[in-house]
């Protein structure tokens, strides 16, 4: 369970989290969706510990990750999964090493992280003979999966989606949907994905929310999003500039 | 008015970098009790040191040769020319040798390690190594920063040597000196801590020019505009940092 309370950020004079909250459940797939600029990544961010939250409080399966104003603690025993919107596949590694790249670190024999590695890439349904490649050898779609399965090799409680379908076409963006969905349900972890792909959205949520102005205001499963009568969300929805969302010009 | 302006942000710039490296400094110090990647520390010694050998070694060959034709020509107004050899090994050993190894090395190594880790900056490779329980300082900062330090002096003392060879290639060839009364004058006036203070010069440069080339890449920002200014940034205060810092072991090392 993730549980973050009035968690606030600016970068000097642009507040960008505005005492956010938000809870979500374990084993939910939660969607956040917002325009671009919102928030979202710096959220994740402050959930990876990549970025220090300027006040407010996250907890993941109950536990502070921030426990004095320097330290990024999440617990040991808790295993985070990210997918990155760019990939940020290790330019240098091949695919094998960049998927097992973390049992590397533990000095697990390379044999048994390469076959691992072979395994995680049937997963997300590319051939392992891949593995020996370089990204970028690869096309942006496979560099996407690698990425998945990097994020999923091992095992992750939690798995966070930074823009998973950004910058692929309609049908590769379904198929990394539906192998998000395949593989979080198969791990049985708990998902939270940012998107401003409303059709992503509506593939991999069981839940979705929506930031705008540094904060969730509104939250609810794809089939009230799809009944609800808020404009926001509405707006959002229909991709139109005409609502309650304003387009700034600079 | 404005040039107040202008004045005070610039001091607190200075400043705010200072801090800022001084942290960077710090971090990359804790790797010390850290973790040790030995395999990242062994591929930063090859990329470091042997694949800058060539460019080194021809650079001192020819620093070696131009001295002593400069000192010939020059000693020559005052009957001097016998002290070619002497003042050729004590210029390549105790100056050239590092300085110019060190600036050489600077201008491959130090853009070279702003580029590429500037690119993983910019594209979340840095923050995809965080998120895989991986500490950046000690998997890519401390390996190329102990790489340069064992590195560096090994390549002036390949730069010495040619350098001595060159001016003794260009004596013996062109300005008429017998090669093994070269050679002895070479060995009678060198001294051992010629040598010694220039390979410690070295091993500061080569903490200079590996400690830029990361810092500048950790604060690349805005893409390929912003790592093609780091590249720049780090080459061009790594050599301004090589040539003050010269200057200052120079005169602890030889004025006391």
């Amino acid at each position: 369970m993730i549980e973050i309370e009035n968690l606030y950020k600016k970068f000097q004079n642009n507040e960008v989290l505005k005492d956010l909250n938000i809870k979500i459940e374990k084993g939910e797939s939660a969607v956040i969706i917002g325009r671009s600029g919102t928030g979202k990544s710096v959220l994740l961010k402050c959930l990876l510990g990549l970025l220090r939250p300027d006040s407010g409080t996250i907890k993941i399966e109950k536990k502070e990750i921030y426990s004095n104003k320097f330290n990024y603690n999440q617990n040991k025993n808790i295993k985070i999964g990210m997918l990155f919107q760019g990939g940020a596949l290790f330019d240098s590694l091949n695919i094998w090493r960049n998927i097992s790249f973390i049992s590397l670190q533990k000095k697990i024999a390379e044999k048994e992280c390469k076959l691992l590695a072979m395994e995680t890439l049937e997963k997300v349904g590319l051939n392992p003979n891949v593995a020996e490649l370089y990204p970028s050898e690869l096309s942006g779609g496979m560099q996407k999966r690698v990425s998945l399965a990097r994020a999923i090799f091992s095992e992750p409680d939690i798995i966070f989606f930074d823009e998973p379908t950004t910058g692929l076409d309609p049908i590769t963006a379904d198929v990394i949907n539906k192998l998000i969905i395949e593989r979080v349900n198969d791990l049985g972890a708990t998902a939270l994905t940012i998107t401003h792909d409303i059709s992503s959205a509506r593939t991999i949520a069981s839940k979705v929310y929506m930031l705008h102005d540094g904060n969730i205001i509104w939250g609810d499963t794809i089939s009230e999003m799809e009944k609800t009568k808020n404009e926001y969300i509405i707006q959002f929805i229909n991709g139109s500039s005409n609502g309650p969302i304003k387009v700034r010009n600079n | 008015m404005h040039i107040f302006v202008n004045i005070g942000s610039s001091v607190i710039n200075f400043f705010e970098e200072t801090g800022k490296f001084f942290i960077f400094t710090l971090n990359t110090l804790k790797s010390l009790i850290s973790k040790w990647y030995l395999k990242n520390i062994v591929q930063q010694v090859i990329s470091i040191g042997y694949l800058s050998l060539p460019v080194v070694a021809l650079t001192s060959f020819f620093t070696g040769g131009a001295l002593a034709i400069q000192i010939y020509y020059g000693g020559s107004q005052f009957n001097s020319e016998v002290i070619v050899s002497s003042i050729v090994a004590l210029g390549i050993t105790r100056e050239l040798g590092p300085v110019l190894g060190g600036i050489v090395v600077a201008g491959r190594v130090s853009a070279a390690i702003a580029a590429e880790i500037g690119t993983m900056k910019v594209t979340e490779q840095i923050d995809a190594l965080k998120t895989l329980s991986t500490n950046p300082y000690e998997y890519l900062v401390f390996p190329r920063v102990i790489a340069g330090i064992i590195v560096l002096p090994i390549l002036v003392g390949f730069a010495d040597v040619i350098g001595i060879m060159g001016g003794w290639f260009v004596g013996i060839q062109s300005l008429g000196f017998n090669g093994s009364v070269y050679l002895q004058n070479t060995e009678i006036f060198l001294d051992s801590n010629d040598i010694i203070s220039g390979l410690i010069k070295a091993s500061i440069f080569g903490f200079i020019i590996t400690m830029m080339g990361c810092y500048h890449g950790f604060s690349s920002q805005g893409g390929a505009q912003g790592v093609g200014r780091s590249t720049m940034n780090a080459v061009v205060s790594s050599s301004v940092l090589i040539l003050g810092s010269n200057y200052i072991m120079t005169n602890l090392l030889f004025a006391s």
